[in-house]
């Protein structure tokens, strides 16, 4: 149910943008305002989660380690699995970032034969979501072709990367086809399961089903019914240099393309997938395992007046000494 | 707001907008060439005077989307099937299957036809790995 009101959702936007921009007059709409709101929304959005997060204190280091922390110089130090200092922490973030490693250590928790809990291995959604995300930015990285004039031979260099098998004209990427399977996956993965269709919610679908329109709608217009791409260049050049025109022709799928893109940038700061700034800011991965070898005072505490033993035994020595107790000082 | 951590927050932030911004201020002061496909040659105005129109194997619009299409079609044609003929779609005329001899015949300039929207968009076409290039030796003529 919920998966079919987040289809219907996507649908209906894919058809608002299909019908819209079938109007002359609304082109520039669809192809200048909104994608500029959406873009602004999207930076300043995400800056403004950041900031917040920003603002909540981390007082104490609560980093989830898997291995031995650094202590004595004859224990051997986990430098990654539970790093002692910047160099570590950045590391281990590295590794989370690209490789997705804490989810490499997702386990299958099961019932087994002798009623005994068995865990096994569980490295599908490990490396669909790794495929999808890589996917994602080879993709979003080739598209730089349309934002720049003269495009880099960097750039080049990723495109015939993607593109190298060679078939069919224009040239398959490879990503496409990676995009489309991993976002299927990940999709059916969410219904197949019991357990992950229970706790999904709309706001898990609908992400899903908006990226895949954008793929779809993207590898529609490359292979099946081709828009004019220069004049998808041409306008893309005029909204970066805040000279927007939009050429008369430029097909409707490509609106619904970028209108599909536009909304996915204002989903992107109000919802999960903020997770993009969100894992940089991670306290369980991006603190250091110091808290032995460092004081981390809480940024709240109040003043607490202290009566030490010290200053007690001064008070009350001689009372001390006349009762037969014990005193440090003579 | 207190923000903690200042240092490392702000570096990541202005990391964000250095990669989000990237297209706006690479492109700022820039004046922006839109590509020109020259379909001037002396072989086509040469065309044109004796047909009284310009035309290509299919119309424009078609051949603007798929003429990469088109290509791929030929030469699996020529090469798996040694089939030459091309019956156009929107005349009914019969063309030489050939990039050569072919297309290269009226759009006898690379550079001024295939490579200004090739280049503006950065496609790298693979006709030329076994092609022969054509000389630009319009140039100097025109």
């Amino acid at each position: 149910m919920k998966a079919l009101v987040s289809l219907i959702a996507v649908l209906l936007l894919a058809l608002i943008a299909y019908a819209g921009a079938s109007v002359p007059g609304m082109r520039l709409l669809f192809g200048v305002v909104i994608p500029y709101a959406a873009f602004i929304i999207f930076v300043v959005g995400m800056v403004v989660r950041i900031l917040k997060w920003a603002s909540s204190p981390v007082p104490f280091r609560i980093p989830t380690t898997t291995g031995q922390q650094k202590s004595l110089p004859w224990i051997k130090h986990s430098i990654i699995e539970s790093p002692s200092n910047g160099l570590g922490v950045i590391a281990r973030m590295a590794l989370e970032v690209l490789f997705f490693r804490s989810l490499f250590r997702n386990l299958k928790t099961q019932v087994g034969d002798g009623k005994q809990v068995t865990y096994g291995e569980a490295k599908w959604l490990w490396a669909a979501g790794l495929a999808f995300h890589w996917s994602f930015l080879f993709i979003l990285v080739r598209h730089m072709r349309f934002f720049i004039e003269q495009v880099p031979a960097a750039i080049i260099m990723i495109e015939g990367l993607d593109s190298f098998l060679q078939i069919g004209a224009p040239l398959f990427y490879m990503t496409d086809a990676v995009i489309l399977a991993s976002v299927t996956y990940l999709f059916i993965r969410r219904i197949g399961i019991p357990q992950v269709k229970y706790i999904s919610l709309i706001a898990d679908y609908f992400p899903l089903f908006l990226i895949l329109g954008i793929a779809v709608s993207g590898v529609w217009m490359r292979y099946f019914t081709k828009t004019d791409i220069v004049s998808v260049k041409i306008l893309a050049m005029g909204l970066i240099s805040f000279n927007p025109s939009v050429p008369e022709t430029i097909g409707v799928m490509f609106f619904v393309h970028l209108f599909l893109l536009s909304v996915l940038f204002v989903y992107f700061p109000l919802s999960k997938l903020v997770h993009m700034a969100g894992v940089f800011m991670s306290p369980t991965r991006n603190l250091a395992n110091n808290s032995r070898m460092k004081r981390h005072v809480n940024p709240w505490n109040y003043p607490v007046h202290v009566h030490t033993y010290e200053q007690y035994e001064n008070d009350f020595r001689e009372k001390m000494k006349g009762a037969g107790l014990p005193v440090e000082k003579e | 707001m207190n923000i903690y951590n200042k240092g490392p927050v702000f570096l990541g932030i202005v990391i964000f907008l250095a990669l989000a911004l990237f297209p706006f201020y690479n492109n700022f002061g820039k004046t922006n060439k839109k590509p020109d496909p020259k379909t001037d040659t002396p072989e086509i105005i040469e065309y044109e005077k004796l047909n009284g129109k310009k035309e290509c194997v299919e119309p424009k619009a078609f051949m603007r989307g798929e003429h990469m299409v088109l290509l791929n079609d030929w030469r699996d044609g020529v090469v798996r099937d040694a089939y030459r003929g091309y019956i156009s779609k929107a005349n009914g005329k019969r063309f030489n299957m050939s990039i050569q001899n072919g297309c290269m015949k009226c759009h006898s300039s690379k550079k001024k036809f295939c490579d200004e929207c090739h280049n503006y968009l950065a496609v790298k076409p693979f006709c030329w790995d076994c092609h022969i290039q054509p000389k630009e030796k319009e140039e100097a003529k025109s």
